[in-house]
């Protein structure tokens, strides 16, 4: 039994095993800051894998293939959009609804691409830092999408903070009567949180289909739009958090695989299941503290918005 | 310009007329996906709601539709008793899972012997305890620890579906199988079987139990104390909770209730059309049981119906597969379809639709 885990190759896999989670997470926190719980995260993701997936081999380009991904998951979002801004329906239900059809959806749409190789992605060659030692390929020899995705977290961080469109969205998830009395209009703020939620979902699932296995498999996404879900809750609808999040659930990944591949006496369905179980001990963890989850939460999430006058 | 106006009650007539609308949507729009796929969208349409039912092998179909409504009545009348009441339990795949394992254990623990009035009952309570123990998991963290029931439900289908590969890999494995993962196969130990009860017909013990499950949770939401708490708390949980309505003992009542029913399910399916525990027993039951429920209104009587129909979806389009070669996925995502135009008709039941000229407010 070997129990040499590198720790260079711990973080640097652990980068990439995260990322799908992190884009998909940061994508759904702007989404619930704006008032909306979208349960169709897992459906986006897969459909954004197949998107990108499928132009990827076709193009031979995998940038091609990611912007793809963000469109197929934004065009996917924008019917859950629709359904719940302008015909009101109940949020959980269509977001349960979005997931159900893109499972299906992306299985009928990629049965041709099964057993194809994508084209690879490179990975960057920073002149510089790329050879620094211990660091240089720890965190600066990925491909470009993990610094996209810790772009977009700081991106996101910054609109909310210190943007007058931040201002508004926040203001339009925590009390969407009061934004609407001062004239932002509800559903167009929403309806642009929803696009870029799908988006980002799309570009996560692309990451997982082109870059982490890279292969196209039915059903692929095995429950990461739901982790990314939880990851939203446990970093109290927080940019950063949702990093430290994604990263902390990418290395429980990473080591629970690697543990696997030792050979460590640990039964395999105990360490498989684990990333599951984890997420929900620290949803446990973070919600039990009831005043805490609730002051942190957007006041009107989940609530329909039909304005009257 | 289009303006809807909320109605001071639902449309009793919209209530009953939407599900009938969003099938006819689903056709036509699944009609147009068929077609795109390169079939003739009348002839897929026809394999898979007429064929089935009085086509010229509709004796052989007919038993089917009752094997597949079964389990899906099953899960949706537990469902929506939650639903109704804002609670969400997705993870009845995973409870689905867990009664199938319970069940299947204690048919093979007595195995070889031969007892059925004391094996198959004591089957069924483990099936429906199984489920229930798993369906408790998010309903005690909710109400201790304020978790979110939705994320934790359906956390769990992912736990429970690598417990059933463990299972069927290693502790339930067939001791004479060859090394083969799967269990023993219950149909062929007389004591545990769950077979027809009508040759042909499909019906088994689990067809029996969803019809009871049926009538069980008509007269629950009709006549029963807790139906009414049910009703009450999801149209108005500030109003339910002034006319005492224990909240803890509701969201345990309800997840119990249809943790229970997806781990009967479970355990009939494993016991009757499954016949073993597998790594692929599970076939997302638990997940259609969803739209099962929506489509029949949270009604029994409604998903009762709904559940045929989506049954007939199954089998429709396994001969649409066979014959026309129809992909398995395309009936996956006509399925999730359904679901859309639903929930988007619905808005007819709650909102008049007007058509206005500006006006002053």
């Amino acid at each position: 039994m070997d129990l040499s885990i590198n720790p260079i190759l711990l973080v640097a896999s652990l980068m990439v095993a995260s990322t799908p989670i992190l884009l998909a997470a940061i994508g759904e926190l702007v989404v619930e800051k704006a008032g909306v719980l979208n349960l169709g995260v897992e459906g986006m993701m897969i459909v954004g894998a197949i998107c990108g997936f499928a132009i990827a081999v076709e193009t031979g380009s995998p940038a091609v293939g990611f912007v793809a991904a963000a469109l197929g998951g934004a065009v996917l979002s924008m019917l859950f959009g629709f359904l719940t801004q302008y015909l009101l329906s109940n949020q959980v239900a269509t977001g349960l609804a979005l997931t159900l059809f893109g499972l299906g959806l992306s299985s009928l749409m990629g049965q041709s691409y099964v057993g194809v190789k994508p084209p690879s992605t490179p990975k960057l060659d920073i002149p510089i830092l790329s050879d620094l030692p211990v660091v240089g390929p720890m965190i600066f020899s990925h491909d470009l999408m993990v610094y996209i995705s810790l772009a977009i977290i700081v991106a996101v961080w910054a609109f909310l903070k210190y943007t007058r469109g931040g201002l508004i969205l926040r203001a339009v998830g925590e009390s969407h009567d009061a934004a609407h009395a001062l004239g932002y209009n509800v559903i167009f703020v929403r309806l642009g949180a929803i696009a870029f939620g799908g988006a980002c979902a799309g570009l996560g699932g692309a990451y997982l289909s082109l870059v982490r296995v890279p292969q196209w498999t039915e059903g692929m996404t095995a429950g990461a739009g739901w982790i990314a879900l939880a990851i939203v809750v446990f970093a109290s609808w927080r940019a950063g958090r949702v990093l430290l999040g994604a990263y902390l659930f990418g290395g429980i990944t990473v080591l629970q695989l690697n543990l696997q591949a030792a050979g460590v006496a640990i039964p395999v369905e105990l360490l498989s299941m684990s990333p599951y179980l984890i997420t929900i001990l620290v949803l446990v963890i973070i919600s039990s503290d009831r005043n805490r989850a609730a002051l942190n939460a957007p006041a009107s999430l989940g609530r329909a918005f039909h304005a009257s006058h | 310009m289009i303006r809807l106006e909320k109605r001071p009650t639902p449309s009793q007539t919209w209530s009953y007329l939407t599900p009938l609308v969003a099938v006819i949507a689903t056709m036509i729009a699944g009609g147009m996906l068929f077609a795109f796929l390169g079939k003739d969208p009348i002839a897929v349409i026809r394999t898979i709601f007429w064929d089935p039912i009085f086509g010229e092998f509709a004796f052989y179909y007919r038993g089917q539709l009752l094997v597949k409504a079964g389990p899906l009545i099953l899960i949706a009348i537990g469902l929506s008793l939650g639903f109704k009441a804002g609670i969400w339990n997705i993870g009845a795949e995973g409870q689905y899972i867990m009664g199938a394992i319970f069940g299947a254990a204690v048919g093979l623990a007595f195995y070889p012997m031969e007892a059925r009035w004391l094996i198959f009952p004591l089957m069924i309570i483990a099936g429906a305890l199984g489920g229930c123990l798993w369906a408790m998991i998010p309903g005690i963290l909710k109400t201790r620890f304020n978790t979110n029931e939705i994320l934790v439900s359906l956390l769990l289908v992912y736990v429970a579906e690598a417990i059933l590969a463990s299972m069927s890999l290693g502790m339930l494995r067939n001791p004479e199988g060859a090394g083969f993962p799967g269990s023993r196969n219950l149909r062929q130990y007389e004591s545990a079987a769950n077979n027809e009860l009508i040759a042909g017909w499909g019906m088994h013990w689990g067809v029996v139990a969803a019809f009871i499950a049926v009538i069980f949770a008509y007269i629950l939401l009709s006549r029963h104390i807790m139906g009414f708490n049910i009703r009450l708390t999801g149209e108005s949980p500030r109003a339910a909770r002034f006319a005492g309505v224990n909240p803890t003992r509701l969201v345990l009542f309800c997840l119990g209730i249809s943790g229970a029913l997806a781990g009967l399910a479970g355990m009939f399916e494993v016991a009757g059309p499954a016949g073993q525990i597998s790594i692929d027993f599970n076939v997302g039951y638990g997940f259609t049981a969803i739209i099962v429920a929506f489509l029949g209104r949270l009604h029994p009587i409604g998903i009762l119906l709904a559940g045929l129909l989506m049954a007939l979806t199954y089998i429709g389009g396994e001969a649409a597969q066979a014959s026309l070669g129809l992909p398995g996925a395309a009936i996956q995502a006509f399925q999730g379809m359904l679901l859309f135009f639903l929930l988007a008709f619905d808005v007819l039941t709650n909102f008049r639709i007007r058509l206005s000229r500006e006006v002053a407010p």
